[in-house]
């Protein structure tokens, strides 16, 4: 660092909280879609997925080795072209969160025990009433917590995105600036935000998975 | 395409500081020293609460918030510390800012991975077993090395799988930082504009192939250690993902890829 | 009484020829074991009675059931409820007006027991303050305070308490029909016992068609009041009351499946009403001495049965008891006997008297007072009435002679299902 350099300057920062905030608003642009748009596409792809268990084996393998891809690379490699806006940083972010959430959503179906939709099917259910009123509702459990591992891990790559060019912003931009500038106050910033940023989402959907799922807090306690 | 052919068969390209052997081994040595650093830290805490399933919870969500952490992040974080502790004639500060943070970093998020796998290793095997250890006289720490360890190894293989894999990936961004590894190709590549491209897609293949190639290596292994009865027959949909409530095997385990 | 207007008749349910085929490889349920096929079955439920389907495994007993609500269809043949062929209806129809109760319960985890228990009312529409009073009457109905019950969640129940929610929700819509596979067989025996004790008492109040299955000889012969019985391959070898399987078993299968000990389980199914009882002698507390003695020697036994001011029982007495002069006290006599009711079954009485080593078993009414003695040898011979060995084909089968023990359609009646064992149901079971 060049002599002199402050670890943290607190009067730039202070100077600069309106950039400081566009990066974090950039940030969380990066992330919504991808996520959203992974939750929907994954939850069909599960549930159709579940009705054809011929389809795993194969689905699993494809995923298993995508997922082994350093994620730098598969990026690096999928960037068709610089220039344009957000929806380039989309395409390998949702990639990534199909890859997490099929296999959670998936776990999720599977986990429903077989003697629980036997007896629904078998008290009059219908395929769909079946899905909707008892599939999903014992899936959420497993599926939130692959939602919260993909929203943890997706708040992490959208900083790696920003290396591969400067017109994503977000908080990966503070970072790649601060390091190319020697300037510790920038990238510092956008680090600890974004691990504060990963670690409270984590903790929300903590909360959340406990509160949607009242059932599983209630133990045996009577006999 | 072609590039990129040319780029991984120009000779140039093999030798030398930024050649592929030299940018390889940097990029294994810098990987290699953090799983053993994260190793010697993870695995025998992992082995403690494991055994005697105490402290798990804190364990467990410790790993939890670990898992959550961007690793580029983590990796900056350290760079103005080491940078000061550089001053103090330590070590060379060029060392302080390539290869430290990235190091520390890399260390620091292949522990959770490690004590997870270790801690869930340990938690799969039959309590009978270990009842029966202790009911044939066997101590503490020989029902550990005899009973628990050759059945828990290959799920501690699984989450050793998991943290090579992050580290793995992080190296490649460490590049940034100005140190080596196969992530200097990307990062070269992307300071020359459109001739950079090749250097671009050579740098992603090597990074991939090497991950790929770990991987399939520890899976390997993974599968070697597994006691013969609790494998799945061949051709049976397994490579790494068994029914989620199981334990988690290697590639089962989905993390922080950054 | 249940509260809906018009009950729900139970119905006829009928196999008309029934068989169902799997093609090679046989295609696996989702979790369950392969399902057996069926061979050509034909038979028939009576209106509010209890069909046992029993036999080995993959004998087709489950596929069968299955069938009546579609979760299997057959391959051919019909199915009949009231009449009218079930592959007709419209399915969920169909599976809505069925009662169906599975072995491992299924009750859904994410929803509460009073929401589990009106399952099948919520899917008809039922609105929310009609569906929460059946869940509370079913609930009292199958032994569980509604106050306790209605909000907790199935993980917060027992084994045994989770079976009573599953049949409360299988009789929440009052279907004329009830399946029942292996309902009881996932509890421990005690609290099988009870809960089939208590199954049958409901049943003596709602009176639905049932099917039934299970794998074990004994609950069949004791829930059905008709009992199917299933060979490997689906061929049903046997179907009549419990008593004719016991005692005429059609073949070396059904003789073998029911056990070595069908005689026993025969004395289950009889009363001490079922037998004749004998007149004991009895000489009452008071009574002169010498005239007690003459008593004594002019029994065939040369025992009398001392009885107190109200005929009750106190023991027996031989004449070396009877010494000295004055009057016949308490002291005098023996209680070595067994007291029964005429409703003790047969085998009860019998095990008594075996346990306290005697031959005589005094049965007494309900205010204690003699009725009359029963012995193991009236006993053993009515365990010889009507037996009838699959060798001896030409042994015409003798028509049981006593007429009480037996209700208005030729069916026997069970033995009492049991005093009511609130101690169970308090205990959690």
């Amino acid at each position: 660092m060049p002599p002199g350099t402050k670890i943290f300057d607190i009067s730039w920062t202070l100077g600069h909280l309106a950039q400081i905030w566009e990066r974090i608003v950039q940030h969380f642009q990066l992330i919504v879609v991808p996520l959203l748009v992974g939750i929907v596409i994954s939850l069909i792809l599960a549930v159709w997925a579940v009705r054809r268990r011929w389809a795993y084996a194969p689905i699993t393998l494809i995923t298993g080795v995508l997922y082994t891809i350093p994620s730098l690379a598969a990026f690096a490699v999928l960037r068709p072209i610089t220039g344009l806006s957000f929806i380039t940083a989309w395409i390998p972010l949702t990639a990534y969160t199909l890859l997490i959430l099929f296999r959670n959503f998936t776990a999720g179906f599977t986990s429903v025990p077989s003697e629980i939709l036997e007896a629904a099917e078998g008290m009059g259910y219908t395929r769909r009433q079946r899905l909707f009123r008892v599939e999903l509702p014992l899936a959420i459990p497993l599926m939130i917590a692959g939602i919260r591992l993909a929203s943890v891990t997706t708040i992490g790559l959208a900083t790696i995105v920003a290396v591969l060019g400067d017109q994503f912003g977000g908080l990966g931009q503070l970072i790649t600036e601060g390091i190319q500038t020697f300037f510790p106050t920038k990238y510092l910033l956008g680090a600890v935000i974004s691990v504060v940023l990963a670690v409270g989402a984590d903790f929300l959907f903590v909360r959340l998975e406990r509160l949607i799922t009242p059932w599983s807090r209630a133990r045996a306690g009577a006999n | 395409m072609d590039g990129v052919i040319a780029f991984l068969t120009d000779p140039k390209n093999w030798t030398g500081t930024t050649g592929i052997p030299n940018r390889l081994q940097e990029h294994l040595v810098i990987c290699g020293l953090a799983v053993l650093l994260a190793a010697l830290i993870a695995i025998p805490i992992g082995l403690y609460i494991g055994h005697t399933n105490r402290g798990s919870n804190f364990a467990i969500n410790l790993a939890n918030i670990g898992r959550a952490i961007p690793s580029y992040a983590m990796m900056v974080i350290p760079v103005p510390l080491t940078l000061t502790l550089a001053e103090t004639g330590l070590y060379d500060p060029t060392f302080g800012l390539v290869f430290l943070p990235p190091f520390l970093a890399m260390a620091f998020l292949a522990i959770p991975p490690l004590l997870v796998g270790t801690y869930a290793g340990l938690r799969a095997v039959d309590r009978d077993l270990i009842e029966a250890g202790r009911g044939m006289g066997l101590q503490e720490r020989q029902i550990l090395s005899r009973i628990e360890l050759p059945i828990a190894s290959s799920i501690i293989v699984g989450g050793l799988r998991t943290a090579t894999l992050q580290v793995i990936a992080t190296a490649t961004i460490a590049a940034i930082l100005g140190g080596g590894g196969l992530g200097r190709f990307i990062f070269d590549g992307l300071n020359q504009g459109v001739v950079g491209r090749p250097s671009i897609y050579a740098g992603a293949i090597l990074v991939t192939g090497l991950a790929v190639g770990v991987d399939l290596l520890l899976a390997r292994i993974q599968t070697a250690l597994t006691p013969v009865a609790l494998r799945k027959p061949r051709g049976t949909a397994s490579r790494g993902w068994t029914r989620f409530s199981e334990v988690p095997r290697g590639g089962g385990e989905v993390t922080n890829l950054a | 009484m249940p509260m809906l207007e018009g009950r729900h008749q139970a119905a006829v349910v009928e196999f008309d020829h029934v068989t169902k085929q799997y093609e090679a490889p046989a295609r696996r349920a989702t979790g369950a074991s392969t399902p057996g096929a069926v061979n050509d079955l034909s038979l028939k439920v009576p209106a509010g009675k209890i069909c046992v389907l029993v036999g080995p495994s993959g004998c087709g007993k489950t596929t069968s059931l299955k069938m009546v609500n579609r979760l299997i269809e057959p391959t051919s043949g019909r199915i009949l409820i009231d009449g009218v062929d079930a592959a007709t209806r419209e399915l969920t129809d169909l599976r809505r007006s069925i009662g169906y109760v599975i072995q491992q319960v299924g009750l859904f985890p994410h929803q509460t027991i009073s929401d589990n228990v009106a399952t099948v009312p919520r899917l008809l529409g039922w609105s929310k303050s009609r569906q929460r009073e059946r869940s509370e009457e079913l609930l009292g109905l199958v032994g569980l305070d509604p106050a306790k019950y209605r909000s907790r969640y199935p993980t917060q129940l027992s084994g045994g308490e989770r079976q009573r929610v599953g049949v409360a929700r299988a009789l929440a819509a009052d279907p004329p029909i009830m399946l029942m596979d292996e309902p009881f067989g996932a509890v421990d025996p005690i609290v099988r016992d009870r809960l089939q004790n208590e199954f049958l008492r409901l049943q003596e109040s709602i009176a639905k068609t049932i099917l039934f299955v299970t794998h074990d000889i004994d609950e069949a012969i004791k829930m059905g009041d008709l009992v199917a019985v299933f060979q490997t391959g689906g061929i049903l070898a046997q179907f009549g009351p419990p008593l004719d399987i016991l005692a005429a078993p059609a073949s070396e299968f059904v003789a073998r499946f029911v056990g070595q000990d069908r005689g026993l389980k025969r004395l289950s199914l009889l009363r001490v009403a079922d037998i004749p009882l004998r007149a004991p002698t009895t000489v009452r507390v008071g009574d002169e001495i010498g005239h007690a003695r003459q008593r004594v020697a002019g029994d065939p036994m040369h025992y009398v049965l001392v009885v107190d001011d109200a005929s009750r029982p106190l023991g027996w007495a031989a004449e070396a008891d009877l010494a000295g002069n004055g009057v016949v006290v308490a002291d005098m006599a023996n209680p070595v006997s067994p007291t029964v009711n005429k409703r003790t079954t047969l085998k009860d009485a019998l095990s008594m008297m075996l346990d306290a080593d005697v031959q005589t078993g005094v049965v007494v009414d309900r205010t204690g007072a003699v009725q009359g003695v029963v012995t193991i040898d009236a006993i053993a011979k009515k365990m010889r009435e009507g037996e009838h060995s699959p060798a001896f084909d030409d042994l015409a089968m003798l028509a049981p002679e006593e007429e009480d023990g037996f209700d208005g359609e030729g069916l026997p009646i069970r033995p009492d299902a049991g005093a009511a064992d609130q101690a169970a149901v308090e205990q959690g079971v």
